[in-house]
Parts: structure tokens; sequence; C-alpha cells
């Protein structure tokens, strides 16, 4: 998290924080493990208010950023949804938001001003099932046919997409990528639901059998979005990966305080040196990783040269180190830190399931490999 | 900040300007700085680049870049740290005078201009900007470096000045350095912390022997110090008699802000060198490794760790600038460079392959470093104090938990326990 937000900023970080300290306390997470969407419209539009969809949207478009960096602005916000496990597709709905905005044009207007409202929720379809299943693979067909276009193929796992109106769905088509803006009640779209260790966030599995669509809902140009999902996919890195910081911070908070209060041979946890060093080295990942998540929003707000390969550094070492802090916290909790009943469990739920979301940490670690070969060959 | 000041603050930009102009037309290219343990070379060349490095900071004192952050009343520039990490980003890729840095700059420079007389800041504060004076710290002893409060060197009264007797060691190019910053014990029935006091000294003197140690790789720059009733005048006492451990606590300070502080100019790209400086990619290209999927997850790790590292540095200087940080927080970088280090090190002597047990000079290229690299590996995590009083450190003062209990409290240091095959 920055060290140094502007005023602006704080405030913005401020209010959703309070919102969410409202209205999703850890009892209403533990209410909505059992709901089917995991958060109520209503609220989504609340959230909304807040300027929850629009800060990656261009002021002419309806949105409008805090600071001019509205990625480092929504990092604060997903920050403190990590902070709290809060639900919500966040993510997802700001990246759809942030792609119509910037390559759709006019023809997409009607629904962006919808999803910057809040009336409607748009999610984004990249991942896709086994064989395709890995860090940048897609098989997902798009191609023209007449004036419409089709799609053909399976994604998975798609976040809220049982909550959206509209898909953003990511194929190929020939050599390139091409996005579509597909109705979620469109013909040929079947959605599915999946389990996950998420409370509250929710994750389905979309077929499209040869779905079929006009030309007009193509976001950008046919076989030519490579660059644009490449931007969307390290949106969603460092998002999550500001995400995964709070969800660290929380049970790092939450376990410290724990040690202090936690009593065992007349003397408190805090007190033996084995924890004590435990808890130093609990430290210097969990900064290491608000600096690393800082550092990758910051560079892909900026379209810097080096985005790419801190997007991927920020998933490899939070997704890892994140995992070990927590799984440390459990530890360090003893049998309560493996209950139902403790708070600490959404924390690494919520860490859990972004680290799996957008490739591996051993993943991006390859990617990390391939750019540093590729520079290598350009110097 | 009065107006008068700011109206006299040199812009950062044009300063920037100013050192770019300078560094690219006066100092060598040497492509990305590399800090490692230096290896085995000879005197000659050690001495060489000891030289080198003398004249580099000459030149950057005589053109204004040295001592950025030094006041001007010390010949320095009195600028901000801003223009110091300007510094550190123009002068990355080109030699600097990397033996005067630490510790001349941070700590001993940093603890004298805190706590040295007038007399003393002006007499050395302006010899280390010009590369005239070297220092080292003579802080651990033969009986223990962590508990740096458990000096034994001792210093006596001897008329209008003190003699100090006992044993240094560890110091880094001590037998080519100037001088010193020395912790020594002037009361020994009082505790342990109550009794010290902080000299200077010049180092090479009929009374001091030094001594060269050998490390594991072959390096000799390693040095014992035998301080034989060295005669050091009170002038040369820095902060009051046996209040020494009020220095020692600013020193300790000074001392893990290391490259960090203000006070020393480094390099922005340096990387803490390992495998002699290649890159993870490099070796693993020597060892014919690079398109097996295990060594490529390593060489993405490695580099994870290289960039975590930069940007956590960046924060916790960032963070320790403007008090969103604790001040002890430099300890919380040190805990992830030691552990990052350690894990580096391990990566680049795994992706060798068995050239990290036997090797060739004429055939396996970046690869013949890496067992006798794989041997230091923990020197970064002993050297400037270890990783557990760093722990230590992070826990008690940046966390807040309980100290550890120790048996040297409320005694007289005369009577703490020592280990019953120490000589006193
Ligand atoms: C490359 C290098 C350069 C150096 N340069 C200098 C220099 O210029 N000047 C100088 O004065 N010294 C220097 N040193 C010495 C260094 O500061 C000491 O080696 C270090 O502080 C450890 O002290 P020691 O070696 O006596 O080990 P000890 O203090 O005896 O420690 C031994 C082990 O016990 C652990 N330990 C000790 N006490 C505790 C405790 N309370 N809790 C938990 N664990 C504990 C330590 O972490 C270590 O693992 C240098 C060392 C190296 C490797």
């Amino acid at each position: 998290m920055l060290l140094q937000p502007t005023s602006d900023q704080e405030l913005l970080r401020e209010t959703t924080a309070r919102f969410l300290d409202e209205t999703v306390p850890p009892a209403e997470l533990r209410r909505l493990r059992d709901d089917p969407v995991g958060f109520a419209d209503a609220w989504w539009k609340r959230g909304a208010e807040l300027g929850w969809t629009s800060l990656l949207v261009s002021e002419e478009n309806g949105g409008g950023s805090i600071s001019d960096r509205g990625l480092v602005d929504l990092s604060l916000l997903t920050y403190e949804f990590g902070r709290r496990a809060a639900p919500g597709p966040l993510v997802p709905a700001s990246i759809v938001a942030a792609a119509l905005s910037g390559t759709g044009g006019n023809a997409h207007a009607p629904v962006l001003a919808r999803l910057l409202s809040g009336d409607a929720i748009a999610t984004w379809c990249l991942a896709e099932p086994r064989p395709n299943d890995r860090l940048g693979a897609i098989a997902l067909e798009i191609r023209s046919d007449g004036g419409d276009v089709l799609l053909s193929g399976v994604k998975r796992p798609v976040e809220a997409a049982a909550s959206a109106s509209h898909l953003l769905v990511t194929g190929r088509t020939g050599d390139g990528l091409t996005q579509v803006l597909v109705p979620a009640d469109a013909p040929g779209v079947t959605i599915a639901p999946m389990e996950s260790v998420d409370l509250t966030r929710r994750f389905h599995r979309v077929t499209f059998e040869s779905v079929r669509v006009p030309a007009s809902a193509l976001v950008g140009e046919p076989g030519r979005a490579d660059m644009q999902v490449e931007r969307q996919l390290q949106q969603a890195l460092v998002l999550l990966a500001a995400e995964s910081v709070g969800a660290m911070q929380s049970g790092f908070d939450m376990t410290l305080a724990w040690a202090f209060d936690r009593f065992s041979f007349g003397r408190p946890l805090a007190s033996y040196q084995a924890i004590k060093h435990r808890f130093a080295d609990l430290k210097a990942w969990l900064e290491a990783s608000h600096a690393i998540a800082d550092a990758a929003v910051a560079a892909v707000d900026a379209g810097s040269e080096e985005a790419a390969e801190l997007a991927s550094i920020a998933k490899a070492y939070v997704g890892d180190q994140g995992a070990e802090l927590l799984q440390d916290c459990v530890q360090l909790h003893g049998g309560i830190g493996v209950t139902f009943e403790h708070d600490l469990h959404f924390f690494l739920r919520r860490l859990t399931v972004d680290r799996a979301l957008y490739g591996t940490p051993a993943e991006h670690r390859q990617r990390l490999t391939a750019l540093l070969e590729r520079r290598a060959e350009a110097a | 900040m009065s107006s008068l000041v700011a109206a006299e603050m040199e812009d950062l930009e044009a300063f920037r300007g100013r050192a770019r102009a300078f560094i690219r037309g006066n100092l060598r290219p040497i492509g990305s700085t590399v800090m490692t343990v230096r290896s085995r070379v000879s005197d000659e060349e050690e001495l060489a680049a000891v030289a080198r490095d003398r004249e580099v900071q000459r030149m950057l004192f005589d053109a204004r870049l040295a001592g950025v952050c030094v006041p001007r009343e010390y010949d320095g520039l009195g600028l901000t740290p801003a223009h110091q990490r300007a510094l550190n980003e123009e002068i990355a890729g080109f030699e600097f005078p990397s033996r005067i840095q630490v510790p001349t700059f941070a700590p001993c420079a940093a603890v004298l201009l805190e706590f040295g007389t007038e007399e003393q800041k002006r007499r050395h504060i302006p010899a280390m900007l010009r590369g005239e004076e070297i220092w080292m710290q003579f802080l651990s002893e033969p009986s223990g470096g962590s508990d740096v409060a458990g000096a034994l060197t001792s210093a006596t009264r001897d008329g209008d000045g003190w003699l100090l007797n006992g044993s240094k060691v560890w110091t880094t190019g001590a037998w080519w350095s100037d001088w010193a910053l020395c912790l020594a014990r002037t009361d020994w029935d009082v505790a342990k912390h109550a009794g010290l006091t902080v000299f200077i000294l010049p180092i090479h003197q009929p009374s001091i022997d030094v001594h060269r140690i050998e490390m594991l790789n072959g390096n000799r720059e390693f040095c014992q110090e035998f301080l034989n009733d060295v005669r050091v005048p009170d002038d040369d006492r820095v902060g009051d008699v046996n209040d020494g451990w009020t220095v020692g606590t600013r020193w300790m300070f000074h001392e893990r802000m290391s490259y960090n502080s203000p006070l020393v100019t480094f390099p922005a790209d340096a990387i803490h060198g390992v495998a002699g400086g290649a890159s993870t990619l490099e070796l693993a290209r020597a060892a014919g490794r690079a398109d097996d999927a295990r060594v490529r997850d390593l060489i993405g790790e490695a580099q994870t760790l290289e960039i975590v590292w930069r940007e956590l540095q960046r924060r916790v200087g960032e963070g320790i600038a403007t008090g969103t940080m604790s001040s002890q927080s430099s300890a919380v970088a040190r805990v992830f460079h030691c552990l990052a280090t350690m894990r580096q090190t391990t990566i680049a002597f795994d992706v060798a392959g068995g050239a990290g047990g036997a090797w060739s000079n004429d055939d396996d290229g970046p690869l013949a470093r890496a067992g006798t690299d794989f041997l230091m590996r923990q020197v970064s995590c002993i050297g400037g104090g270890t990783t557990e009083m760093a722990r230590n450190v992070v826990s008690e003062r940046v966390l807040g938990m309980p100290r550890e209990r120790t048996l040297d409290k409320d005694v007289a240091f005369r009577d703490v326990p020592r280990s019953p095959t120490a000589k006193r």
C-alpha cells in the first residue's frame, strides 16, 4: 500500500474501507457463504457510487480517476477488499470497463454507462480448461461469418459470470487475439457454477456453442487484440497482487495481536525468540510484498517498459510468499487457526484464490525468464 | 526551512544534469555494478584499486558531487536525500569509489557528524570527502560481534589521554585503510552498557598489529588488529566517557543503513552479486540448461528476488525518510536481504550443475565460481550484523515484542558470565 497517498486518494480509500466495514463485517461474510451470488445487486450499486467501477474509465466516457493514475487509485480499493476479504467482482468488472472505455468506441457506450452506474455487471472470460489452462494459451475460436461473429469454446474460471449482463470474451482468430462483448443471455451461452475456497467470490464455467453476435460486439479489431489482452492481464495481475497484500496485512496484524495476547508457560508467545524471529521474517515478506505490488501497479499504470516484468514478479512473489505468510499465521495460531469460527481463514482463502488466477507463480516465473531472454537478445 | 536556505539550495534537476555531465565526461563506464566479497586478487591489484577509488572520490569532490547530504561547513553540499538518489541514478553504469562508501561514510562519518566535536568533524569529514581518509569500524572482537556492547578492548586513563589494549577483528580492508572508529571499555565495575567509550585512531601505528585473515574463497581482505598500549589523546574521544553506548546505538543504526544511507553514493542499478556478477540466465546458458523447465523456474525466482529487493529498499528508504516507517525498519530490509541472497546463491549453484563442484577455469566461464560463491553464501548474513540480530531488531524494535532476557544487566561487567574457554 502506498506510503504516501494524496489526501484525495486517502479519502477514496477511507470511504470504501468504512463502507466495507459497515456492510460486510465477518458475520456477513459467513452468511454470504451460502448465497449463490455472494453479494447483493443493491450493495454493488452503492459501491459503484463510491467510484469502484469508474477509476479506469476516461472522463469523456463517464468515468474518472482521483489522481490521474487510475490503476493506482483502484489498487488502493482492491487492497481494502483484500484487508476484509470483501465480496464483489471488482477486478474483472473494472478491467472490462477499462477495455470498453479504451478500445470499445461508441458502440459499447450504453453498456459502459450501466457498468459505471452499477446497474449491470460485466466480467472477463480469459482462462480456459485443460489442456489450454496454461498462462497465455487461448483456444476459444472467434471467426467472422457474414456480418456476424461466431464464438466456439469454453472459458473457466470466469468470476461472477452468473451475475454478469455481459461477458468480455478473449478468443483466437488465426494468429491473433480477438475480444468480443457478448450478452450473457445470448443463445449458445451456458453458465455453470464451479466450486471455490473463497467464501463470497463465485466462479463459473462458461460454454460458447456457436454463439452468434453482430460485428458491432467486437471490442477493438479482430485478430489485433494481443496488446490489449496483455494490458488487461497486467491490470488483473497487479490489482490482485494489491488485494493479496491486503489479505496478508490483515492476517499478519491479527496474528501479531494474538502473539501478544496468547500465553504459554507463563509468557506471551511474543516473548519467545523462536516466535519473534518468525515474525521478523513475516514482516520482511510483508513489506517486500507491499513494495513490489506498489511498484508493479505504478509500472502498469504508466505503461512503463518494465510493466510486464514487474506484473509477473508481483504475481510470483506475492502469490508464493503470501501463501507462506498466511499458512505461518495459521501455524502460529495453533488449533484455532484451522477453524471456521476464527476470521483468519478469510484471508488465506482470498489469497489462495488470487494466487491461482491469471497464471500461477510458477508460470509467471517462466514468463519472466522468457522476458529476460527477449531483453538479452535485444541488448 | 527558511526561504533563504530554500533559495540557496541547488535545484534537483540542475544537480542531476550537472552530475550526469560530469560522470559521463570523466568516469569510466563499467556496465552494471556488482557488489561481491572481492575474490582473490593480488595485493598490487587491490592497492591499485584503492588508489583509483581515492582518485575518483577526489574527482567527485572537486566536481562538487561528494558529500551530497553532508553539511556545508564540513565541505559537503548540504543538499537532500533526493539529490543523493539522483546522483546514485546518474552514476549507475559507471565506476564509483566503492571502498570509500561503507564503512567510511556510513556508519563512520554519520557517527562523527552526530557525536564528534567540532574539531573532529572539521579535521576528518572533509578528508573523507576528498578520499584522503578511509575509515574502518573497530567493533567486533574475537570474543563476540553480535553482543557489540560486550567489548573487552579496554581503554585506561594515561595522563591526559588513554591507553587502548585488546583486539578487534573481521575488518575488511584494514590493511589499506587509514582511521578507525573504536569501541572500548572504560569502566569494568558498572553494567555492560554503562562502561563503554568511543575513540578514533589511526590504524597504521607501531602499537597496532594488523593481521590478515584468509576467507573461504581465498580473499585476504579480512583483518584482525592487536592493540598494544595504543595511545589515544582525549581529543580523539567521541562522546562522553562511559557514554559510548549512546554513540553505539546510533552507530548500529547507521551501520544498518549502510548502502541506503543518504551519506553513501551507490549506483542505483547495483546488484549485490552472487555468482561473480553473471546473471542466472547467463549461468544457465553457460551450463546448457536454459531450456530446462526447472532451471527456467529458478531463473525467474532469482530475478523476482532481485527486483523485490530493489523495490523493498526503495520503500524502506522512503518510509524512513518520511517518517511513515519506524527508523529501525532498515532491519526489515536486512532480514529480507539475508534470506534473498541465500536463496539466490543456492540457485546459482544449482543452475551450474556439476561445475559447482569441479570446474575448469578455461572451459566453464561464469560457472567456474559457483562452488566458491556457494561456500561464501552466509557472508552477507553475518557481516554488518547477523540475520538473527536483525530479526531481534525487527521483532523487538519494529514490532514491539518483549526483549530477550539477558544475564548481563544490573551487574558489574567484570562479573558477567563469559565463556570458560575465552581469554580475558
Ligand atoms: C564480510 C564481513 C565483514 C565484516 N566487517 C566488519 C567490520 O568492518 N568491523 C567489525 O567490527 N566487524 C565486522 N564484521 C564482523 C561481524 O559484524 C560479526 O561477524 C557479526 O556481528 C557476528 O559476530 P560474531 O562473528 O562474533 O558471531 P557471534 O556473535 O558469536 O554469533 C554466532 C552466532 O550466534 C548467533 N547469535 C548470537 N547472539 C544471539 C542472540 N542473542 N540471539 C540469537 N542468535 C544469536 C549469531 O546470529 C550467529 O549466528 C564483518 C563480518 C563479515 C562476515
